[in-house]
Order: C-alpha cells, then structure tokens, then sequence
C-alpha cells in the first residue's frame, strides 16, 4: 500500500518519539480519521490543550481527504512569540 | 540582519534596522513590537528557549496574515521576523513592524499581528528551566 508522511513537532515529536513517520494511505482516509486513530494509538495526544493535523501545509478539517504522498504535520498547540 | 518583510531564522533580530530600511516619507505613525525572552516564568528562573517551526508553513501561514492585516487595517506595510533556535532571556525571539499613515491603525494592526501569530502559526518553544524542560502551552 503507498503510504503518506506524518511530520511530528513540539511536544508531537516527544510523544511519537519520531520526527516524520510514514503511514499507509488507506483508501478514503480523512482527517478527522486519522486523529482518533493517533489518539489511540498515542493516548498521551488526549492530555495536550489542542491537536490539529495540517496536510499540505494547511489547517485540515475533519473532512480533509488524505492521499499517498501528501505531507501531513501533527500540530500541537502552538507557541511562537 | 534579513531583509524579507517575512523571515523565520536563526539570526539575530534587528527592530531598529527593519524599521530604518522599510520606512517610507507618507508614513506617519510606525508601531514596532519587539518581543523578547523573560528571564523567569512564575518566578521559576528561565535559562533559555528553544523555537521550533514547521518552517514553509509558518512562512506561508505569516504572508496570509500579513495580507490579511493590511486589508483589514488598511496599514501601508508590515513585516514579521521570528527567530528560531536557542534564544537566551532579555533577546528578541520575534519582531513585527507596522508602518501607516496613522497610529490608530498601526497600533491595532500591530497587536492584531501578535494575537493571531500566537494562534495560527506552527511555532513551538520549549522553557529550560534549571530543573527541567516544559513545551510551552502544550497542556491546559
């Protein structure tokens, strides 16, 4: 199966204990499906103030489709400033 | 210093040089915000800060906001550095520079410019404390 990279920052990376991972792109996967996954997999993800996904560098919502290749970001509440 | 009105980097900040090299004669009222590394949170002794970004996208989510804001306010230019790396307590970590007509719309473009960089943007930094390490804002 063809797969898509996840990309972990901040506190996303110490969670995952990895800097990029490389997912399979299952056919329809969305957004919002890959959240509840991550949030299973990782329940550390349940403690943080917010999680959203970006792919393609831009904000997902729920429905955002996911496809082999596209470059998807865990973005944990951000800080800059 | 970089002269992009947009730049993520390393390098160190320059308010003053920004402000001198994007000036113009109609501008009547320039509002600078320098905003720089405290040396203690909830007087717990600050040893420094890491930044972190998701770098392309925070530039891009920065040129939207900065589009966004001239639009809203009606403010002649902006420009928005962030540093990224180890920043040591009393440093700049991030500048913005609101030129305009007049101060009204400058000092609220200015503060504008801060709440949503604060919101939007992929920027992470860690506290180093002497006892530790905290992402900042992670947690409730």
């Amino acid at each position: 199966m063809r797969e898509f990279a996840l990309l972990c920052f901040g506190i996303a990376r110490d969670i995952t204990g990895q800097r990029m991972l490389q997912r399979p792109a299952t056919p329809g996967l969305t957004a919002g499906e890959l959240q509840q996954t991550l949030l299973r997999e990782y329940p550390d993800f349940q403690t943080l103030a917010s999680l959203k996904l970006a792919v393609n560098q831009s904000y997902a919502t729920e429905d955002t489709p996911i496809a082999a290749g596209d470059e998807v970001a865990i973005i944990p509440p951000v800080s800059g400033g | 210093m970089n002269q992009e009105r947009i730049h993520i980097g390393r390098h160190r900040l320059d308010t003053e040089g920004l402000q001198n090299l994007y000036s113009q004669p109609q501008d009547g009222g320039i509002v600078a915000f320098t905003g720089t590394v405290r040396n203690a949170t909830s007087e717990r002794e600050v040893l420094h800060l890491d930044f972190e970004a998701y770098e392309p996208m925070a530039v891009h989510t920065l040129e939207q906001l900065r589009e966004k804001t001239m639009r809203k306010f009606g403010v002649r230019d902006v420009v928005i550095h962030h540093r990224l790396g180890r920043v040591l307590p009393g440093h700049a970590a991030v500048v913005v520079v609101v030129f305009s007509a007049h101060r009204k719309e400058a000092f609220e473009a200015c503060a504008y410019v801060m709440d949503r960089l604060k919101k939007e943007v992929p920027i992470w930094k860690k506290e180093a404390f002497v006892d530790g390490e905290v992402w900042v804002s992670a947690h409730p």
